[in-house]
């Protein structure tokens, strides 16, 4: 069976907005993590990226491609994958580790950029006045004639339905939030790094309720890149290698927002899935970096994952002992996106690869870390990954 | 360009007018299978249940439940009226029907989670949308 391991990680400045265009950013991203694994651009013959090249409204939340990133770089492939469905943000990863398993690539360069500190998304297009009165196909339908415009929306309602089914509340769900920021005032590269109370969350902004503006990710400018390696190829590599122990992204429920099942949604398929495929099991989990493009949605990956029981998400971070940097199960010690930067899920793997490597510096969780997990997505989406140093 | 903020309506199909104009006459319309009397929604080319494709759309009872919902705070466009707000809500014809919606006629802070409601319908140029209200009495 052939091993995946990621030899080379690399990020853009990442910020609220960035003077650089997203392929620009995209480069930097590559050309650092090439030289983060010690690979020149010429051993790479495969890529990967999701949600690929998006235009019109949606350019922002997608503006480099395939094709661009080939033509900048001048990349010769043997295989290379783009495209909007698959396992949540992670699709281009799992892509990527499906291609060095099959034997089509063996150093693949993976990525995702983001302008969304600088543009504007559909819902917000369709909010605003316009000569002409909007109409709305394809998956949206059925939702945004009643003016649920926008995924806040969607995840508040499945928040709504936890708190009704488990009693989970605010104040515990706070400590998420509050969490984040204190792990992001030791990360310099974090875009919100001034400490919040749990008194600041609960008297913060109220969005769509039960779900205040401190449970939003932060939209950001920023490019992450990596290569993925067959570990035999990354063998003599400057980096320490970071194995993909295991990789999920299954979908067994519904695959739309206004039909998925409150609140459990796909983060338990894609959970279920990831502990079939591996001996290892949560409690060797050493650090979690568990998607929180909604704090809410961090909460479902805890009880997904079995880091607590179903509906017991609410007890297990309340306070933020057990989740802090120095609790049983660190969580997003580089400040989630809540407080980093919303890079749409890679910030995650990231993290995770640079704790298992013991490169995070202040923030580096204490001991001696083996095993950590990655996840991205909420709602019909889910894709997570487990990381191991050996 | 108009400044007082419109809803975005959906695409008028063959496959959704059913659900979209219903209301004209006073039904929330949905599809079913002739088969095995399965309800599909949202409408889909074949009985998600057993792949036939004799589906029609047939009225449900216009009764249902506040599955969950969330009371909109920010408006997110020019002259968007806040709060409102939006609800899944659950048909008793099947579990695991469920429509998205608007509950109306009622304070959002009054509106909770298994809250009886009925449609009722808001017409919108040829769009006749399916609200939802508390049930009288
Ligand atoms: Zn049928």
């Amino acid at each position: 069976m052939v091993d995946v391991v990621i030899s080379g990680i690399g990020q853009s400045a990442v910020g609220r907005k960035v003077d650089r265009s997203g392929i620009a950013m995209t480069v930097d991203a590559v050309i650092a993590a090439l030289a983060d694994a010690g690979l020149d651009r010429k051993d790479i013959d495969g890529l990967s990226t999701y949600p690929g090249k998006l235009t019109g409204n949606l350019a922002h939340f997608s503006p480099v491609g395939t094709h661009e990133l080939i033509e900048a770089l001048k990349l010769r492939l043997d295989w290379y994958n783009g495209g909007g469905e698959g396992g949540a943000q992670q699709a281009g990863l799992l892509n990527a580790v499906a291609a060095i398993k099959a034997g089509y690539a063996r150093h693949v360069i993976v990525f995702r950029t983001l302008k969304e500190g600088s543009g504007s998304l559909y819902w917000q297009q369709a909010a605003g006045p316009s000569a002409q009165r909007q109409r709305v196909g394809d998956r949206f339908e059925y939702l945004m004639p009643f003016d649920a415009l926008t995924v806040i929306n969607y995840v508040a309602m499945s928040m709504q339905r936890h708190f009704h089914l488990y009693g989970t509340t605010r104040r515990q769900l706070g400590a998420i939030s509050v969490n984040g920021r204190t792990n992001a005032a030791l990360n310099p590269a974090a875009i919100f790094r001034d400490p919040i109370t749990i008194d600041d969350y609960l008297a913060s902004r109220m969005i769509s309720t039960p779900m205040c503006i401190l449970d939003c990710d932060a939209p950001t400018d920023s490019s992450i890149a990596f290569i993925l390696s067959n570990a035999e190829a990354a063998r003599d590599l400057r980096s320490t290698p970071i194995t993909i122990e295991a990789m999920a992204g299954a979908l067994h429920s519904a695959a739309s927002w206004d039909q998925t099942d409150m609140p459990h949604m796909g983060a338990h398929d894609a959970a279920r899935q990831l502990w079939s495929r591996t001996a290892l099991k949560p409690t060797d989990v050493d650090v979690a970096q568990l998607y929180d493009g909604f704090s809410f949605l961090t909460l479902t990956w805890l009880e997904a994952l079995g880091f607590c029981g179903i509906g017991e998400g609410g007890a297990f971070v309340e306070g933020g002992h057990r989740i802090a940097r120095d609790g049983e199960l660190p969580l997003n010690t580089h400040g989630g996106q809540l407080s980093a930067g919303r890079t749409h899920g890679f910030g995650f793997v990231r993290e995770a690869v640079i704790q298992l490597r013991r490169e995070a510096g202040e923030r580096q969780v204490p001991g001696d870390p083996q095993v950590a997990i990655a996840s991205a997505g909420g709602g019909p989406q889910a894709g997570c990954m487990l990381l191991t140093r050996r | 360009m108009s400044d007082s903020y419109q809803r975005p309506l959906p695409i008028l199909t063959d496959e959704n007018r059913h659900f979209w104009q219903g209301g004209r006459d006073g039904h929330l319309l949905l599809l079913r299978c002739r088969d095995c009397r399965y309800w599909v929604h949202t409408p889909q080319p074949r009985c998600t249940n057993c792949l036939s494709e004799a589906l029609t759309s047939e009225p449900v009872s216009g009764k249902a439940e506040v599955e969950t919902f969330t009371i909109n705070i920010k408006p997110w466009g020019k002259g968007m009226k806040v709060p409102y707000v939006i609800a899944v809500v659950a048909l008793p014809e099947q579990p695991g029907l469920r429509v998205t919606t608007n509950i109306v006629d009622i304070d959002p802070e009054a509106v909770y989670i298994g809250m009886a409601v009925e449609v009722r319908f808001e017409q919108d140029e040829d769009v006749w949308l399916p609200m939802f209200a508390p049930v009288a009495n």
